[in-house]
């Protein structure tokens, strides 16, 4: 393998990279963060108007500077702190940060005040040999230490350079120093030649822009490492107020500048013209001063610049989101992160909305949720989630005060009517903690504003928070929840601690659960049970919003404890056998309540054959009518109904992406043939004991294969049955385990499997394309689902016959509303995996149906199903739910199988500890 | 002996795995902990880590000993959070010189007694190194911990820059080879640490020991916690002249694949990379096995990503084991070719 090589180019940096190459075009500086340069900024920052100066970046960036000069020089201002608070501030800023900054001081003090706030590669602007060599060096290594580049000033001892040659010396010489004393690469060097002003009607300034263009020349040959910068502004500076003369200048002396290898400049990023589009009078009497080519070329651009009225210009910003709806404008506020117009946005919402809380609830937290889900996918990072809540907060903190005098007009409404009135005097409180144990606190935090901005009161405990504290201080100060937080994985035991504290001490507020490690699945399993009065948990800090929310409203809170109630007992059933409240039958009483069939005017339909049949290669197209689609979007963790999810407001564009993709691909599939559909059905004459057996007859009548199921055993409501699979079938007349002479009932069984997916799957691997992997496994598992629905429709009309005329819709067909039923071994109704032994033999084995099972009874390939299927009208999907021991005993016994073996198979729906 | 620089023109070096993962294993007390030196200190020293260096020495050895037998070249000292600033937390502030120090001779004592054990040292390596471990404190440079006040900061780049200062000095003064700046989630505190160990050697007018530089990228949007892209990360601390530059912790070694690719196109120096073991389950555990994790790190040495390679959170002897005799077979990336003209 060859080795890479890595070229000399300048490399800066802000959150992303600037690379300056050959090839790159002008860089341009902005210059209008500069307290010398620009008033607004100026007087923004004596006022401490910091966040407004802010905007001051903003408009530079987006106006299209790639680095930003800041500049506090100013005999007013404590140079060190402004440069300090305001490099800060724009640190949080992801969409100015982005770019690289130019810390720009004529006092070292403040450009090493800066370096330390800026975690990028900086541009130090400027350092200089002005006093002499000494200081020079000293300055550059301190630069080199914080890893930034430096521009040079060309001054020396003897003051500032001015003519062509001092130029060039001076730059020169402090190249060899700093390549050759300090160690500075030298592509990390940058002169500055400097600019001054031409047009002065000062003869000797006359040739200025000519001499720092040729002196560009001249370093760029003799050191083609280096930069050349410079303060583009300064040319003008004569024609100060005059911008449309100031802006033509600017670009006719960039336009030769450049040519001769200016790589970058501080330039007022939103008011570069280009040189093309000059009005060519004027374009030519700049060409004039800055060439010096005639002797009046001053006097001539000065009558004329006196007859240009300066137009009004506006700053280059994209503003067509303000055209939008008020809701959409706050919405784009929180998302990008803007505070200029939220005051008057949320004065507009305001009074737009009936109450002034319908603002926070409505546009203000539909905004945060977006946030939350682009946080959630890695579309926001943490920076600009900050950001957003700092807007949210604005928004908050302009409507607090109406919200206020609402209450308070309630508050004597209920006095003057004489009733109470059940609002707290504050605002709820919200206790948060990093357990003990743990020192993060990052995501806390965040939960901490975005909570705040929602007008709570945040009491932050800070990190590692024993138990003790946190309850003490939670009882004391009467908060209203307690949220946890967590990084490392002890925190996790931690919580279960503390949640165990907490019923101990017979507290009543709801416990958040949050941070990296924590999961809903742990919450659920671990920590729910330790305490009974809602334990939650949130999965970021946007969702923490609605989930306070819902917590702290009387009307919400029984709703939402109870739905997560469940969910987290859906989740602890999912995770492992846990015992349950419920009352339970003995199994004798259980069998007696089977479900009544009238089987006496009851005709079992006679399927059109016995034994097996085998589909091979079965048509994919036709399959492809049967595809659910719901299942396919879960897979991808997209939530919501097919079709409608395609239109959905939220992942509809994700959802239309996919299921085009999956169209394609699935094309692909059937065209090029690459995978195979093959099934087996079959139907026996059968019939139940009455119990819970079901007996499988061959072509004598003799029995083949006994069925055993197992039957609910939960305390059913009045009328409601115990069910077991063996109710469906017709109870055999005379001895149990002969046909019943009268009408022998049946059963059918199918397994059908999607194969030849392996090739492509290690293609897919080998290109490391895990989406379309993916993509080609959710297609099998739909291709395998509908071949099953495929099937089962033909069993009814057509094999079996027992519904000829039923029409339904493939929506129909998923909600499951035929007649008869296609349970599996495994699933809900018969969870016991080893029946599956006696299906496969029915079917034929392995070598009918395609199909292995393995140790664990999983069927290989993947994509397979099987199950049994049943004819009668009042036959259903159940879930078995929790069995006891004396069930299990005799289902045990009537398979010959150890009680231990039955319990390793079951423990999943075991009442009892095995 | 050989430089280190020697050895990795040569081949991949390994370096070890987690040192939580195996403390835990341990399951020490609180008693255990404090050892007899600290049983009335006031506050409550469980799951201080770096303390076990004064307080129980042996099993950091121990744990050591396991990683150099498994096949690691380079082991990090116990030092992850020894300096002042995190050693706050403990109110353990004025023994963080104390502990580096520590912490640097278990290494190299461990490095020694296991070289001199022909018994232990099979494979006939002829040497291995100790990086000190210096991590990427508690607080943080570029963001504020009060979002309120996005301009506020908990800590001073001078206060950040000494800390590191004091932590330098300890690891170096008791012996280590190398120093490895890890687990940087803020670049910031990074430039604080590149900015002490200069000066430290500056100061005591030594030769600089080689610096390692690892980075981590936090979540899907393939940035560090403070925001800066791969490259831009990279960039900033470049002025450090490492060793090396690479990626640790926060991801497994699937999802860290791009980034390490892409960090293997743009170093100019050696790389590495030692992810966890794939990423916490649901339970908060790390449940990659040691060859799957081998087999990624396998992958990226046969595609010439990577110089340096082991495992971090949740990674075992049994990973770096599996991970040294998976990458034996591969050449090293070569060091990339520095132009000087453009």
């Amino acid at each position: 393998m060859s080795a890479n090589t890595i070229k000399p180019y300048l490399r800066l940096a802000g959150l992303e990279p600037l690379v300056i190459r050959p090839e790159t075009n002008f860089v341009n500086v902005g210059e209008r963060t500069n307290v010398t340069g620009s008033k607004k900024f100026a007087r923004l920052i004596r006022e401490n108007k910091y966040e407004e100066a802010l905007s001051v970046a903003r408009q530079q960036v987006e106006s299209g500077a790639q680095v930003l000069d800041v500049n506090m020089d100013d005999a007013l201002l404590d140079g060190v702190k402004a440069m300090t608070t305001y490099l800060n501030l724009l640190q949080s800023e992801p969409d100015i940060a982005k770019i690289p900054i130019m810390i720009d001081s004529s006092k070292f003090e403040i450009i090493e005040a800066g370096l330390k706030c800026v975690q990028g590669k900086c541009i130090v602007n400027s350092i200089s040999m002005k006093e002499g060599v000494e200081k020079f060096i000293r300055e550059a290594k301190i630069c080199k230490l914080y890893g930034a580049s430096v521009v040079v000033m060309a001054f020396d001892e003897q003051g500032q350079a001015d003519t062509l040659q001092r130029r060039v010396d001076i730059c020169e010489r402090a190249y060899k120093i700093l390549t050759e004393e300090v160690g500075f690469d030298p592509q990390d060097i940058i002169f500055d030649p400097n600019i001054f002003a031409v047009a002065t009607g000062i003869e000797e300034h006359n040739n200025y822009a000519l001499d720092f263009i040729e002196a560009t020349r001249i370093i760029k040959q003799k050191m083609p490492l280096a930069k050349i910068s410079g303060g583009v502004s300064n040319i003008s500076f004569s024609f100060r107020g005059n911008e449309p003369v100031r802006e033509a200048m600017h670009a006719v002396f960039l336009y030769h500048a450049i040519k001769a290898g200016m790589d970058m400049g501080i330039v007022n990023a939103g008011q570069l013209v280009v040189y093309d589009e000059i009005e060519p009078q004027l374009r030519e009497l700049c060409e004039d001063v800055i060439q010096n080519r005639r002797e009046d070329a001053t006097d001539r651009l000065i009558q004329f610049a006196e007859t240009v009225k300066a137009k009004d210009k506006n700053e280059i910003k994209n503003e067509a989101w303000r055209n939008n709806s008020v809701e959409e404008r706050l919405k784009h506020a929180l998302i990008n992160g803007i505070t200029d117009y939220i005051d008057q946005d949320t004065e507009e919402a305001r009074q737009k909305y009936p109450k002034p809380l319908d603002v926070i609830e409505g546009p203000l937290m539909d905004g945060m949720n977006v946030v939350g889900d682009l946080f959630g996918s890695g579309k926001m990072f943490l920076p600009q989630v900050v950001k957003s809540a700092r807007v949210m907060k604005k928004s908050v903190a302009i409507l607090t005060p109406y919200i206020e005098a609402e209450k308070e007009e309630r508050r004597l409404a209920h006095l003057a009517a004489g009733t109470t009135n059940e609002e707290g005097a504050g605002a709820a409180k919200i206790l948060l903690a990093t357990v003990k144990g743990d020192v993060h606190d990052i995501g806390k935090n965040i939960v901490g504003v975005v909570l705040g901005c929602n007008g709570y009161d945040i009491i932050d405990l800070g990190v590692m928070v024993p138990a003790d504290k946190i309850l003490e201080t939670a009882q004391k100060e009467k908060v209203d929840i307690i949220g946890l937080s967590g990084l490392i994985t002890p925190s996790l035991d931690e919580m279960v601690h503390v949640a165990h504290e907490m019923k101990r001490r017979n507290m009543t507020q709801p416990l958040l659960i949050g941070g990296a490690t924590t999961s809903r699945m742990h919450t659920a399993v671990k920590i729910a049970p330790q305490y009974d009065n809602g334990v939650v948990h949130v999965l970021d800090a946007s969702r923490s919003v609605t989930v306070a929310g819902s917590l702290l409203s009387k009307e919400q809170k029984p709703g939402f404890l109870d739905t997560i109630g469940k969910e987290y007992q859906k989740l602890r059933d999912d995770f492992g056998s846990k015992k349950t409240a419920k009352q339970y039958l003995p199994f004798e009483q259980a069998q007696e309540n089977r479900v009544a069939i009238d089987w006496k005017n009851y005709t079992p339909p006679v399927p059109s054959f016995t034994g097996t049949r085998i589909f091979d290669n079965y048509d994919l197209n036709e399959l492809t009518n049967y595809i659910d689609w719901g299942p396919f979007f879960i897979a991808w963790e997209l939530h919501g109904k097919f079709p409608a999810i395609l239109q959905d407001e939220k992942v509809g564009k994700e959802a239309t992406k996919l299921f085009k993709d999956a169209n394609e691909l699935l094309k692909k599939i059937i065209a090029e043939k690459w995978l195979t559909a093959r099934g087996v059905i079959g139907f026996w004459q059968a019939n139940s004991n009455g119990k819970d057996s079901v007996f499988i007859y061959d072509e004598r009548g003799q029995e083949k294969v006994r069925l055993e199921h197992l039957r609910q055993q939960n305390k059913k409501a009045a009328g409601q049955p115990n069910f077991s699979l063996a109710d469906f079938v017709k109870p055999a007349v005379t001895p149990a385990n002969e046909k019943s002479k009268e009408a022998a009932d049946y059963m059918g069984a199918f397994a059908v499997t999607i194969q030849g997916i392996e090739p492509h799957i290690k293609k897919f691997i080998e290109n490391h394309d895990d989406y379309n992997k993916i993509m080609l496994q959710v297609l099998a598992d739909r291709l395998a689902e509908a071949f099953a629905e495929c099937l089962h429709e033909r069993v009814r009309k057509e094999f079996w016959g027992y519904a000829k005329d039923e029409h339904f819709t493939n929506e129909e067909l998923i909600k499951e509303s035929y007649s008869g039923i296609r349970p599996a071994p495994g699933y809900p109704a018969c969870p016991d995996h080893t029946e599956k032994y006696k299906l496969f033999n029915l079917l034929g084995g392995e070598q009918a149906t395609g199909i292995t099972l393995t140790e664990s009874l999983a069927m290989y390939p993947a994509s397979s199903i099987c199950g049994w299927y049943f004819a009668h009208p009042q036959s259903q999907y159940f879930g078995l739910g929790k069995i006891q021991k004396d069930q299990v005993i005799d289902y045990a016994n009537r398979k010959n199988m150890p009680v231990e073996d039955v319990e390793r198979w079951l423990r999943p729906v075991l009442e009892y500890d095995a | 002996m050989k430089t280190i620089q020697q050895c990795l023109q040569e081949r991949i070096l390994v370096i070890d795995g987690a040192m939580g993962t195996m403390i835990q294993r341990h399951k020490l007390t609180e008693a255990d902990y404090r050892g007899d030196r600290f049983k009335d200190w006031a506050s409550d020293l469980k799951g201080n880590n770096d303390l076990l260096v004064l307080t129980q020495p042996d099993i950091i050895k121990g744990i050591h000993k396991l990683y150099l037998e498994a096949g690691a070249d380079i082991i990090e000292t116990n030092t992850f959070n020894a300096q002042r600033i995190s050693l706050a937390d403990y109110h353990m502030e004025p023994l963080a010189y104390e502990l580096n120090f520590a912490a640097a001779r278990i290494a190299k004592e461990a490095v020694q007694e296991f070289f001199a054990d022909p018994a232990t040292n099979k494979g006939g390596r002829e040497r291995a190194f100790v990086a000190g471990a210096i991590g990427p404190l508690n607080k943080t440079l570029s963001l504020s911990p009060d979002v309120n006040n996005p301009g506020f900061r908990a800590l001073t780049f001078d206060e950040a820059m000494s800390a590191y200062y004091e932590q330098v000095k300890g690891l170096v003064e008791g012996g280590v080879d190398l120093l490895l700046i890890e687990t940087i989630f803020d670049t910031l505190n990074a430039k604080a640490a590149i900015y002490a160990i200069k000066k430290y050697f500056s100061d005591e007018a030594k030769a600089e020991l080689p610096i390692m530089i690892s980075g981590t990228i936090t979540d899907a949007s393939g940035r560090t916690l403070s925001g800066q892209t791969l490259e831009a990360f990279y960039t900033s601390v470049m002025h450090a002249k490492p060793l090396s530059i690479g990626l640790n912790c926060a991801l497994g070694a699937s999802e860290m694949r791009p980034h390490i690719e892409e960090l293997s196109q743009i170093a100019a120096c050696y790389t590495s990379a030692y992810p966890n073991a794939g990423l916490p389950n649901a339970m908060g555990e790390y449940d990659e096995q040691p060859e799957q994790t081998a087999h990624f790190l396998e992958e990226w040495a046969r595609e010439g990503f990577v110089n340096i390679v082991g495992g971090c959170c949740g990674t075992t002897p049994d990973h770096i084991k599996h991970i040294a005799e998976h990458v034996r077979q591969f050449k090293p990336r070569p060091l990339p070719v520095l132009e000087t003209a453009l």
